[in-house]
């Protein structure tokens, strides 16, 4: 049971070390995201919260992609939360996970009381999308970006916390 | 120990320019569909106006607008009208220029004044950030407060399945004169489509 948990927490994360588990969308609670948010170990976690019907989500999505293969071989990982309705994950979020061949890894958030969970994750944050978080929590770092990157911009800020 | 409560504590912290909830706000001008400006002075009969932050292009903007149409029907009759400003640049969102707004409005026979805030300045000052987006403010003497900052409701796909109103009971609560019980709440929606700087 531990190993299993163990793996579950591995696989969870979706780090770099795992390119190939691709094309999987599977549905989390607001535990579980949190837990992610705060884990103590040293990788850096960028974080975007998205939606297939949100179109400047969808157009910065190859910049997770991108960042996610030019760091590869450092501690960073990058998780694309979904905010589709659950009831379109497999008509709309995985067939639009496979089309664009996205291999970061995906989650759907079913968490249906907005207002209670938008705080929790980011007080700072209206619940406009996109909105990505960039944390670490033992390093103290929690980068709020309530935007689109423009191009480059996500690079900038991921260098300067220098991923190991 | 300190430290890591300091960081929590900053990152906790709500950062939001634009108003709050018992601001005051500036009245603005802004050119209607119609080609008229409107302003909230213009209306001497309201105790106040339902602000709606929204927009032709968002899909969430779109699940709600019948629920914008309603709020007006229910609301407007008691002094509470809708004023729906569309604050998307143009350039970045073209579905949401002066003339798509115009055919958008006249298409579904927006009851409310559609307001093109082109410059962008509207929405910097209230603090707006997503389609929809509603404000909620009341009239003291020529004064209008904010009384209400937030989302419509708490189910956009099936507004019968809601559970939540949060703009309706606030408009309640304002003309039954009891304080605002739930003055914000959150929802995801569209960000506003800024002007590139």
């Amino acid at each position: 049971m531990k190993t299993c948990l163990a793996f579950f927490g591995m696989w969870l994360v979706g780090s770099g070390c795992h390119p190939a588990w691709s094309q999987s969308v599977s549905v989390v609670r607001l535990a579980q995201l949190e837990s992610l948010l705060n884990k103590t170990d040293d990788t850096l976690r960028v974080v975007n919260f998205w939606a297939t019907w949100c179109a400047p989500c969808v157009k910065e999505l190859p910049q997770f992609e991108a960042v996610r293969q030019k760091y590869a071989n450092r501690k960073l990982s990058v998780l694309l939360v979904n905010l589709d309705d659950p009831s379109d994950l497999t008509t709309k979020v995985k067939p639009f996970v496979k089309k664009r061949n996205l291999r970061s890894r995906v989650v759907l958030l079913d968490e249906p009381d907005q207002n209670a969970w938008i705080e929790k994750i980011a007080p700072e944050w209206s619940g406009a999308l996109p909105m990505t978080l960039v944390v670490n929590r033992s390093k103290h770092i929690r980068k709020f970006i309530g935007k689109a990157f423009k191009e480059g911009e996500l690079e900038t800020i991921i260098n300067a916390y220098k991923p190991e | 120990m300190a430290m890591l409560l300091a960081v929590l504590l900053m990152s906790t912290r709500f950062v939001s320019d634009g108003y709050k909830v018992g601001d005051t706000v500036a009245d603005f001008k802004l050119k209607n569909v119609d080609g008229t400006s409107i302003s909230l002075a213009g209306r001497k009969d309201v105790k106040g106006y339902i602000i709606a932050f929204t927009c032709n292009t968002c899909p969430v903007a779109k699940a709600y607008e019948s629920r914008i149409v309603a709020l007006n029907e229910q609301f407007a009759p008691k002094g509470y009208p809708v004023l729906a400003i569309q604050s998307n640049d143009s350039q970045r969102s073209p579905g949401d220029s002066y003339s798509a707004m115009q055919q958008r409005a006249r298409a579904k026979s927006y009851p409310f004044p559609y307001l093109h805030d082109e410059s962008q300045a509207v929405a910097k000052a209230f603090g707006a950030t997503n389609t929809p987006h509603m404000f909620v403010v009341k009239k003291e003497g020529n004064a209008y407060k904010v009384a209400y900052i937030g989302a419509i409701d708490n189910n956009q796909r099936d507004a019968s399945a809601a559970d939540k109103k949060y703009v309706e009971q606030a408009v309640a609560e304002l003309l039954a004169g009891k304080p605002v019980t739930t003055p914000t709440a959150r929802a995801i929606g569209c960000g506003i489509k800024w002007r590139d700087a």
